[in-house]
């Protein structure tokens, strides 16, 4: 039978594969905005777990808002880089040094 | 038959998730991530989440990712420079990894989250309808939430518009004011075009 840390190491482990993916991509602005997707999934998936199996629906509905915002995140992060590309003609993080920090 | 399909569907979203960081291509990453996507609404059905299940699909695989894979393809990047360094820095990316996976194996794989303390839940029945319960609780207990979230996603449109658009200086159209402000004398000249008469 399924249990609730099987459930919770696995989101563990797509989690770390999103952080290992932010190591190793720190040039690709899409592959690092892929690798935060991963991660709202992994965080998405301990939250529909618990929800589960507590019983509360509250879990669900917390997905369901997560959900619009990285959404809406993910729309408003994808126009940044359109215009990015547009203005620089590249979208490597080491170009992107304008603000000089 | 539960356990078997919740191992094949971990391991499958493991190696989505894998390819996904070391694809090559972009494209490649992001159909991988569809895959991951697929995987994990799957994983859902099989914890009584109908709904997000269907969402998760809906909204991600056919809103989100077609999304991504619109800029990937409108963007003609050179994916060569973008890849240097990916060695360099697998050492410290994998270790801050094991490290992770080490400290979540210590705290998951206690006693805390075992069967004893959360003993699995009764499956429902097949009147029981996840949506119905969602919509009520959404509708009635999280009923500003719900209006908040729609006033983030009608900001997000409005800002990823507002973000893209530009006005390219060929391109012709209307000048409504100048339009109306327009008179009968501007645009009408009276000829006298009897004979003799003047022009």
């Amino acid at each position: 039978m399924i249990e609730l840390s099987d459930f919770l190491i696995l989101g563990a482990l797509l989690f770390t594969l999103s952080v290992a993916g932010i190591f190793l991509n720190r040039k690709n602005v899409i592959i690092l905005m892929m690798a935060i997707e991963l991660m709202l999934l992994s965080v998405n998936m301990n939250f529909v777990a618990f929800s589960h199996y507590l019983g509360d629906t509250n879990g669900q509905i917390f997905v369901f808002f997560i959900l619009t915002v990285a959404a809406a995140e993910a729309a408003i992060g994808l126009a940044i880089l359109v215009l990015l590309f547009r203005n620089r003609r590249t979208i490597n993080v080491d170009d992107l040094d304008t603000l000089k920090g | 038959m539960t356990s078997i399909l919740f191992y094949l569907f971990s391991a499958i979203l493991l190696f989505a998730g894998f390819r996904v960081i070391t694809a090559k291509n972009a494209v490649h990453a992001s159909m991988f991530l569809i895959l991951a996507f697929f995987t994990t609404a799957a994983l859902w059905l099989l914890l009584e989440a109908e709904f997000l299940a269907i969402t998760l699909v809906l909204v991600y695989v056919g809103a989100v990712m077609v999304l991504f894979l619109f800029v990937v393809m409108m963007l003609d990047v050179n994916l060569e420079p973008l890849r240097e360094g990916f060695t360099r820095y697998f050492p410290a990316g994998a270790l801050v990894a094991a490290t992770i996976v080490a400290e979540m194996a210590m705290v998951l794989g206690g006693r805390y989250f075992s069967s004893e303390n959360f003993p699995a839940p009764v499956p429902h029945g097949a009147d029981y309808s996840n949506t119905k319960e969602l919509g009520e609780q959404l509708y009635t207990v999280h009923v500003f939430s719900f209006e908040v979230a729609a006033a983030i996603l009608l900001i997000a449109i409005v800002a990823a518009i507002g973000l893209t658009f530009r006005q390219r200086p060929s391109s012709k159209k209307q000048n409504i004011p100048d339009q109306h402000r327009v008179s009968r004398e501007d645009r009408i000249r009276l000829l006298d075009i009897r004979e003799g008469g003047e022009a």
